[in-house]
């Protein structure tokens, strides 16, 4: 392996890199760091941010944006625990719906009337929060508890946390669709260059639509974790859920401009992102030192900027890193 | 300029006292068509519109089975455009269509591509982050189980860049090969697809001569294949190598429809241009020659340049008020030589004197304030800014010059845009127009006016007159000869050897990264330069300089 070669590969692995030395970091410092308890809850909790950045991955790789996505995880979780007394699957059926129909309206003002996303998603941000809003009268729906509804949040399966399932499941097939589907590399072509896309006579539109579509269905499935997870369906929740999947797909090496990008990298994003939260806290159990939330973010802050540089720097110098098979 | 406003006043007149004299040019088409039902192909008054403004108007095409047809015209004449209402890319206004035998309704580039129509454009219409079996294979992919077969696909590519002698790494993006791997890919891909038809919008343009060898050693097999073939091309001679018949158009119209054994030259270019013209006397370009005293004294040297492999050992020196050429065949280190005199790339080893002073630019603003300007190969990536208008194009290069602490001199700028305009012909319908609605060709003109408008002491040309027509070809090179009678120094690289040879005081021969001779203007003839180009060694350096 040349010497280019092997930076442009730490370039794109940077982040996985990153997340050992951080599991690494971790496991040296704290003593439960590695316990089941700490794990499992540390991925039932990033799941739901798991499933938002998929989407947003895919999103960003055609060159577009998703800003809706935290509203529309709120009303997927108001409207599934709305849905819950009917039964788990008709309120995980609801949820999900909620979210498709926020993506097909965002599908619709990007690829029909040809609205930039950015403005789009905009608009569907404050509308679906909106709804959610209204929908919940203002305060937290409380989910059926008779249903079965909350074991999609709370349950194990096989000693694993089923949002952890879900989300696994939905980076598989994610995974599978980007690098073994004509339509997953149609959305890496449309990110890199939609004209030629189009004159090479690829289905350009529909490939947006699409990702558009699958972002808002895996909104409002974070949604209905959201709610069984927490008991309740929470119209506030969410913001600032787009942030963090917008980080932590860049994080991931994806490039916003788009045509290039990485299902696993983002996933590894997700995890960097979530376990670094996972540090703080136990870093304030440890009594030392008290970090205000305010300093959490900070700190988050700090450290993304030098994932993303230091990514910057290493990509720069070899070329830029694309995975093929 | 006077006298050619005349000349062209005269050409529309003259185009009119026709036009009245005969049926008019769609009419005599559908004569024609209704004689030979033989075609594949064939668009019957095709009218497009562009904000109202006609970029083609009337306009009539046939092609038989099997047949290579030429489709000519100048900048702007609407061949682009005729070939992208074909493909569904544009809507037409009017007219119909007929392939295969049946009326032919597509919305979309997909659906031609489905129909049978398989499209190289103009540009290069790739995605330059994306392998190059993707490039070659998006849109029909091979599977297995459903899912895509990449092995599968990596081996058609490679079987089908094969047929065009390309030796590249599949798997590797394609933004890290040059533009004429990055052309063979393209046009790969269109053959790929086993059409009835294949448009090649100017595939040669960024094609050395063994490249086109090839290139139409792969459209002979394709006419035996029954396969009919769509070329576009400025550069005339060619035509007479492959294509059968030949279709000119200017101004929006098909003016002339003929077999490509009746028609000379000259008869093309008339066509072209709607006027009659005489030959240049020995001269297949516009470089007539020049005034050998009006050379200075050395404005750049350079000495032992390497980067990486592709540059090892070049060697040169410009003077002000010289043309100096790059001849060399592709992947000789042409255009990677003019890179390191521009500071776009660092070299490992050499350095230059630039007017006196050890030259070592970082970046290219170091080498503009220097006062040199670098008209880039491949105008799409490195060159136009698509969605900015012709004006802003050309002031790009120029604004912290005009902008007086910080303030930027409209009527400067004006002024600078309107000369330019008109000097090189740009066919635009202003300066405000986007660059992106302008033909290839004129696209070309805006990037080469960006920075003549620098008034440069230095003035990088890399492949100056690449898809540009035959008549503003001309123009321009006249151009560039002025430029450097009031003492501009030119590095010319191109890959047109005429160009070179008949253009430049004196030429450098590059082969494989190394400065292998070096040739005054009389002693470049097109067999020593080609004999260089080809066998030329190191030692050679010294006999030809002494
Ligand atoms: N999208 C567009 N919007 C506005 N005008 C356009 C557009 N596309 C083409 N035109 C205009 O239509 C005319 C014909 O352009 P076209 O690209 O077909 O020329 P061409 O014959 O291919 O020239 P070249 O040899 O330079 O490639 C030009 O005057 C051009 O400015
Ligand atoms: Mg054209």
């Amino acid at each position: 392996m040349t010497r280019p070669r092997l930076i442009s590969l730490l370039g794109s692995y940077g982040v996985v890199l990153a997340l050992l030395l951080l599991i690494l970091f971790g496991w040296a410092r704290y003593d439960y760091f590695l316990g089941l308890f700490n794990i499992t809850s540390v991925l039932r909790y990033n799941s739901m941010f798991a499933l938002v950045a998929l989407g947003m991955c895919f999103v960003i790789m055609t060159g577009g944006i998703d800003l809706s996505v935290g509203s529309t995880a709120a009303l997927g979780s108001v409207v599934a625990a709305l849905a819950s007394p009917q039964g788990a699957w008709i309120g995980l059926g609801a949820g999900v719906g909620a979210g498709l129909c926020v993506g097909l309206i965002n599908a619709i003002l990007v690829t029909r009337l040809k609205i930039m996303p950015f403005v789009a998603t905009l608009a569907m941000m404050l509308a679906a929060s909106g709804t959610a809003l209204l929908l919940a009268d203002n305060q937290s729906v409380s989910v059926s508890y008779e249903s079965g509804f909350t074991s999609i949040g709370q349950d194990n399966f096989i000693g694993f946390p089923i949002p952890a399932w879900i989300a696994i499941m939905a980076y598989v097939v994610g995974w599978v669709v980007l690098n073994f589907t004509s339509t997953g590399r149609g959305v890496l072509a449309v990110g890199g260059n939609e004209d030629a896309t189009r004159l090479m006579g690829l289905p350009a539109d529909r490939i947006k639509f699409l990702v558009y579509l699958a972002s808002g269905g895996l909104a409002g499935l974070a949604g209905v974790i959201l709610a069984s997870q927490f008991g309740a369906g929470q119209p506030i929740e969410g913001v600032g859920w787009e942030l963090f999947a917008i980080a932590a797909v860049v994080v991931g090496g994806t490039l916003l401009t788009g045509g290039v990008g990485s299902v696993g990298a983002t996933l590894a994003g997700v995890l960097l992102l979530g376990i670094l939260f996972n540090v703080l806290n136990f870093e304030n159990g440890k009594g030392w030192i008290s970090l205000s939330a305010y300093w959490q973010s900070v700190i988050r802050g700090l450290f993304l900027l030098v994932v993303v540089i230091l990514q910057a720097k290493l990509s720069s110098r070899g070329s830029v890193a694309v995975r093929d098979y | 300029m006077i006298l050619r406003l005349a000349s062209a006043l005269i050409g529309r007149w003259l185009f009119f006292g026709i036009s009245i004299a005969m049926p008019e040019p769609s009419d005599a088409f559908r004569i024609g068509f209704a004689m030979n039902t033989d075609n594949l192909l064939s668009m019957t008054a095709i009218d497009k519109r562009f904000a109202g403004i006609p970029a083609l108007s009337g306009a009539s095409f046939a092609v038989g089975r099997g047949e290579v047809h030429a489709l000519i015209g100048q900048n702007g004449a609407g061949k682009s455009t005729l070939i992208k209402v074909l493909t569904g890319y544009y809507k037409r206004d009017a007219g119909e269509v007929v392939f295969d035998g049946k009326p032919f309704e597509v919305s979309s580039p997909q659906q031609a591509q489905a129909s049978g129509i398989s499209t190289i454009y103009q540009e290069i219409n790739l995605v330059p982050y994306r392998s190059i079996t993707e490039n070659i294979c998006l849109g029909r992919e091979a599977r297995r189980c459903g899912l895509l077969d990449w092995k599968r696909m990596h081996q058609e590519a490679e079987a089908l860049l094969q047929r065009f002698n390309v030796r590249a790494d599949v798997r590797r993006p394609l933004m890290e090969f040059n533009t004429a791997t990055q052309q063979m890919v393209a046009i790969a891909r269109a053959i790929g697809f086993s059409a009835k038809l294949v448009i090649m919008d100017e595939p040669t343009s960024s094609l050395d001569e063994r490249e086109v060898a090839v290139l139409f050693n792969v459209i002979r097999q394709l006419k035996q294949e029954g396969v009919s073939v769509v070329f576009v091309s400025h550069k005339l001679d060619e035509l007479y190598e492959v294509c059968d018949r030949v279709t000119i158009m200017r101004d929006g119209r098909t003016v002339k429809t003929a077999a490509m054994n009746e028609i000379d030259k000259i008869g093309l270019v008339s066509a072209m241009l709607g006027r009659a013209i005489e030959r240049a006397e020995g001269h297949a370009t516009a470089f007539s020659d020049r005034d050998e005293k009006k050379i200075g004294k050395v404005l750049l040297s350079a000495e032992n340049l390497a980067i990486n492999q592709i540059v090892q050992d070049v060697s040169f020196n410009v003077r002000s008020g010289e043309i100096a050429g790059f001849a060399g065949l592709l992947g000789a280190g042409r255009t990677e030589t003019a890179r390191l005199v521009f500071g776009i790339d660092r070299p490992h080893a050499g350095s230059m004197i630039f007017n006196g002073q050890t030259f070592d630019p970082h970046k290219p603003s170091d080498a503009i304030a220097a006062g040199m300007g670098f008209c880039t190969e491949d105008r799409k990536s490195e060159g136009i800014v698509p969605d900015m208008s012709v004006a802003e194009n050309m002031m790009l290069a120029l604004m912290p010059k005009l902008s007086k602490s910080g303030v930027i001199d409209e009527k400067a700028q004006r002024d600078i845009v309107e000369r330019f305009i008109r000097q090189l012909g740009i066919k635009c319908s202003g300066s405000d127009q986007k660059v992106r609605e302008l033909s290839g060709g004129n696209q070309q003109k805006v990037l080469l006016g960006r920075w003549l408008a620098m008034n440069p002491r230095l003035l990088i040309l890399d492949e100056p007159t690449r898809g540009i027509d035959v008549g503003a070809k001309a123009e321009i090179q006249a151009l560039i000869k002025t430029l450097a009678d009031q003492g501009l120094a030119v590095l010319m690289i191109s890959s047109e050897l005429e160009e070179v040879i008949e253009g430049a005081d004196r030429v450098f021969v590059l082969r494989e990264g190394i400065s292998v001779a070096e040739f005054d203007r009389d002693e470049a003839t097109e067999d020593a330069v080609m004999s260089a180009m080809a066998h030329g060694s190191a030692p050679t350096v010294a006999e030809a300089a002494p």
